[in-house]
């Protein structure tokens, strides 16, 4: 469980436009993800997960988006320096991303089986009736029957479409999966299903995964690490157990008070007060002063660097375990 | 006002936030000045109705005004779209003519949006047979050929600007009426109508009070667009003999009546064909404008 | 499908009642008596009496429309010339091939470079190319047609004498007429498929097929294009039908003999039969090319498909909700909607 199979390095992406100005959508992010291992990254939208989803995959629409500084390493070799043609063979091949909205992220005009072999065809080195064949059996492996292959996806319920799009990002094998709320679009019970057949897969397949998220439980069911993320920064990142048992960052115990607690303990929801800050004018010194309890008069000064709380476990918060 | 904010503040958080409340209306027209291609289309628009008002003080002589010692004089200062055969000035023929053309090209679309707009309602709205029969008419005068279309009636109303205006309105009805139902069907099991409807409104109340102004957008932008392409069809029109007839300066006519002399004098096709040009052009950069200020999910 | 074709077919025929009953009332309402322009006026009262009565221009109105339709549905006979006696579908025959070959020309080109351009234009959205094209494309929208023709007659038929300027014998002679025909066409489909193919380009399937690692021109072409296919159809088939109506003016200008021509000189003339026939028979093209669009529409989105199949024979109305919802939007851009 040791080997990096991705090492995000001191990422920065800015997304530059003339009517808002310049947006700092990821500052400095680091970030390893293990052979085998899910990390989950946490975070309120507009928080900068998906983009750093999509800055792997090199999918990020430029302009108006610009990766300024940063190395993307997959298994050593940095993805930001590769030529286009070489990218197209990690995506789908490598790292492949599951998206958010199930509705929209299927072709409405073509059958679901050849979404499927339209991927198993540009990465592996089979026939049409090879490739469908493959197709057919991904289906089976998501749990819809390969009668449905020649089906389009408008015959098809939200939960089935994620498994489609499941299907199709599983299809080659990849090393790392990225998979962007991929049950926020759906039913809770349907949720719950999805949840546990991509888990399942993973094991099977000893993928690794990175699962972005807002919603803590699904964190604390499927993964081992988790990050979580705050206007574009990494401000918590360790181990789950880790991290749920000693919450550090103040963000991060706001985040776990704003669920409902049902044991009992607490009565009301304790929502974090103001709102995240506008990205395109950041706030000085560490990025959640102004929302911060315990903010103090040095936190709004320097830049706020990683520190080691515990292990593996790092917060970037000058109060914290104080 | 450091008081009013301090009071403000004091209130609680909202209570620092100005809103500033603005009429639809001025909001639209606030976008629009800001809309590059509206705001071209509009001073080009403008500059030509400005111009075509003004013929009788640029052009006092009148666009009939025949000197047979200039004829076919090319353009210079003194006459900047040259003569013609009968020592007219072109460009004051141009000037009246756009006259003319304007006129037919806005009373035949607001006579098509005005009979449309009616009938799409009344269609949508009552919905059953009468939207069957008013519709599958509309079908019958869309399977004709809107040239065509116009220059029959144009035979049976003899030529003329009156006639002209009522042949070429004719041929745009439909798509008035399509674009008035289609939204309507949708918009009559809306809550707002029940609210209407639960509250007595009556009919007429509710079509026009209620949903036209909810489905203005599409039929303003549809006028716009629609009055340069009647322009663009009555001098079609002319140009088969079906529509004004020369002497008129419309500009399809004065295009008409230098047919014959086009192999020696080309600047007497070339000039009314750019007025018409420009002012097709500005009437479409202001409709596309338009739509995107009315309708800011269009804009991409 | 079958079954839906059927249903089209057999619906083609109120309209097309309702268009010759239209057109005869016009004709019927339209000022001028045949026999004073079609006679010269040195005969006597008793033979253009004897004229009328044998064109069955004295029966009452009812009469003679039923007369036409029974004509037509019974013997195929639609109609006799009012000036030389003979069968209109000779002439129609003879003058409608000239129509729509020009019609079919202009769409085809305008087809190539409108879709070609106007792709490229929203792949390269806000750049200088974009802006350029976008104006190039306003102006050729703007252009009476028949003014760019006589431009075109005068520069390249009169003054460099490229082409002929008159008559549509051969290659030579289609170029002038296509292109002015074809650069308000090709203007207007630059203009829809570009706002089209921009609707889908940022669509998230679009981003999906990037996630494959599939290749640029496959994204555009069969992801991106594909989609955006729908009102680009329907472009181009309202302009193919709208250039079998404005073909008459250029037939005008470049002196074709199409249809166009035939109905002008008829129109002039009085002669009713001709116009009536002609009119029905470009409603009849019209009628089929909305058919061709349907089924096209259905060939491209599975959607639609299974929309006109699950259709009951008489549901009408809600074919016509689905199509409007699924078909987008009315024509945006200026241009003839005839």
């Amino acid at each position: 469980m040791s080997e990096n199979i991705l090492s995000v390095r001191n990422l920065t992406v800015k997304y530059i436009s003339r009517e808002t100005g310049v947006c700092h959508a990821v500052n400095d992010v680091s970030l390893d993800v293990k052979k085998g291992e899910t990390i989950g990254l946490v975070g309120e939208t507009g928080a900068g997960k998906t983009t750093i989803a999509l800055s792997i995959l090199r999918l990020l629409p430029m302009p108006p988006a610009r990766i300024v500084s940063g190395e993307i390493y997959l298994q050593g070799e940095d993805l930001l320096k590769m030529p286009e043609g070489g990218m197209r063979g990690i995506r789908g091949g490598r790292i492949s991303m599951i998206f958010q909205d199930p509705m929209t992220a299927l072709n409405p005009i073509d059958r679901v089986g050849d979404q499927i072999s339209e991927m198993i065809k540009l990465h592996l080195d089979l026939n049409n009736a090879q490739a469908a064949g493959k197709a057919a059996e991904m289906l089976e492996m998501v749990g819809i029957p390969s009668t449905r292959f020649n089906d389009y996806p408008h015959q098809f319920s939200g939960g089935m479409k994620q498994r489609v799009i499941i299907a199709i990002a599983l299809a080659c094998r990849p090393e790392l999966l990225l998979a962007d709320e991929p049950t926020t679009a759906l039913d809770v019970t349907i949720q719950a299903q999805v949840l546990n057949m991509m888990k399942g897969l993973k094991n099977e397949l000893g993928t690794s995964m990175v699962l972005i998220t807002h919603d803590l439980g699904v964190v604390a069911e499927t993964c081992d690490r988790v990050a979580v993320v705050y206007a574009g920064e990494i401000v918590e990142i360790g181990t789950a157990d880790a991290v749920f048992e000693k919450k550090s960052h103040p963000y991060t115990v706001g985040l776990f008070n704003s669920l409902p607690d049902i044991t009992g303990e607490r009565k009301r929801l304790l929502p974090i007060a103001g709102l995240m800050p506008d990205p395109t004018a950041l706030p000085e010194g560490c990025k959640f002063s102004p929302r911060c309890p315990a903010c103090g008069e040095a936190c709004t000064k320097g830049p706020v660097g990683l520190r080691l709380e515990s292990g593996t476990h790092f917060v970037r918060c000058l109060k914290a375990g104080q | 006002m450091p008081s009013a904010n301090a009071a403000a503040r004091a209130q609680g958080p909202y209570e620092n936030v100005v809103v500033r409340q603005r009429s639809m209306f001025r909001q639209i027209v606030d976008r629009l000045v800001r809309n590059r291609s509206a705001m071209i289309g509009f001073c080009i628009l403008m500059t030509i109705v400005v111009l075509c008002l003004l013929a009788p003080v640029i052009a006092p002589e009148g666009y009939n005004a025949q000197n047979l010692l200039e004829k076919f004089l090319t353009p210079s200062l003194r006459h900047p779209c040259g003569t013609d055969n009968l020592g007219r000035d072109v460009f004051a023929r141009i000037l009246y003519g756009g006259r003319v053309s304007l006129f037919i090209g806005f009373a035949s679309t607001l006579f098509a949006a005005a009979v449309g707009i009616v009938i799409g309602l009344f269609a949508g709205f009552s919905g059953g047979a009468a939207d069957n029969i008013a519709m599958r008419f509309m079908d019958v005068l869309m399977s004709i050929p809107a040239i065509l279309l116009a220059i029959t009636i144009a035979a049976a109303l003899g030529t003329g600007v009156s006639s002209a205006i009522f042949a070429i309105g004719i041929s745009s009805i439909p798509i008035f009426a399509r674009l008035t139902r289609a939204p309507i069907i949708q918009l009559k099991n809306e809550e707002y109508v029940e609210a209407a409807r639960s509250i007595n409104a009556g009919r007429l109340r509710i079509m026009f009070g209620h949903l036209l102004p909810n489905i203005m957008s599409p039929l303003i932008v549809q006028v716009t667009v629609n009055v340069a392409l009647s322009i663009l069809l009555a001098a079609g029109l002319s140009f088969l003999g079906m529509g004004v007839q020369p002497p008129s300066p419309e500009w399809g006519a004065i295009i008409t009546s230098a047919m014959v002399y086009i192999i020696d004098h080309s600047y007497l096709v070339t000039m009314p064909g750019i007025a018409i040009s420009l002012t097709v052009i500005a009437l479409n950069l202001f409709g596309d404008g338009l739509r995107d200020c009315l309708d800011p999910r269009l804009k991409i | 499908m079958a079954r839906y074709v059927v249903k089209r077919l057999i619906f083609m025929i109120p309209v097309l009642l309702g268009v010759s009953f239209l057109i005869f009332v016009i004709l019927f309402l339209t000022p001028g008596d045949p026999v004073d322009v079609i006679l010269s006026g040195q005969v006597t009262e008793d033979v253009r009496e004897a004229w009328r009565e044998s064109r069955g221009l004295n029966d009452p109105f009812f009469v003679q429309y039923f007369n036409f339709i029974g004509g037509i549905v019974l013997h195929g006979d639609w109609g006799s010339s009012f000036v030389n006696g003979q069968s209109v579908t000779g002439d129609i025959m003879l003058r409608f091939p000239n129509t729509f070959l020009l019609a079919c020309l202009t769409t085809v080109i305008a087809c190539v470079i409108g879709i070609l351009l106007g792709v490229f234009t929203a792949k390269h959205q806000n750049t200088w190319l974009d802006t350029s094209f976008s104006v190039v494309g306003m102006v050729g929208i703007s252009m009476p047609q028949f003014w760019l023709g006589l431009l075109l007659l005068i520069w390249f038929g009169l003054n460099l004498k490229w082409f002929p300027v008159s008559g549509f014998d051969g290659p030579r002679y289609w170029v002038l007429p296509c292109v002015a025909l074809g650069v308000q066409n090709a203007a207007i489909l630059l203009r829809f498929t570009r706002t089209s193919v921009l609707e889908c380009i940022r669509q998230d399937y679009v981003r999906t097929a990037r996630a494959k690692g599939q290749t640029e021109s496959v994204i555009t072409w069969h992801h991106i294009v594909r989609n955006a296919l729908i009102p680009i159809i329907t472009t181009v088939g309202t302009l193919f039908g709208g250039a079998l109506g404005t073909a008459m003016i250029l037939e005008q200008v470049f002196s074709i003999n199409g249809l166009g021509r035939l109905m002008v000189e008829a129109i002039a003339m009085r002669n009713y039969p001709v116009v009536r026939a002609s009119v029905l028979i470009l409603a009849i093209s019209y009628s089929i090319i909305y058919l061709v669009l349907d089924l096209l529409y259905a060939a491209v989105d599975p959607r639609i498909k299974a929309d006109f199949e699950g259709q009951s024979f008489f549901g009408r109305g809600r074919f016509f909700a689905a199509r409007a919802k699924k078909t987008g939007h009315f024509p945006k851009g200026g241009g003839a909607h005839a």
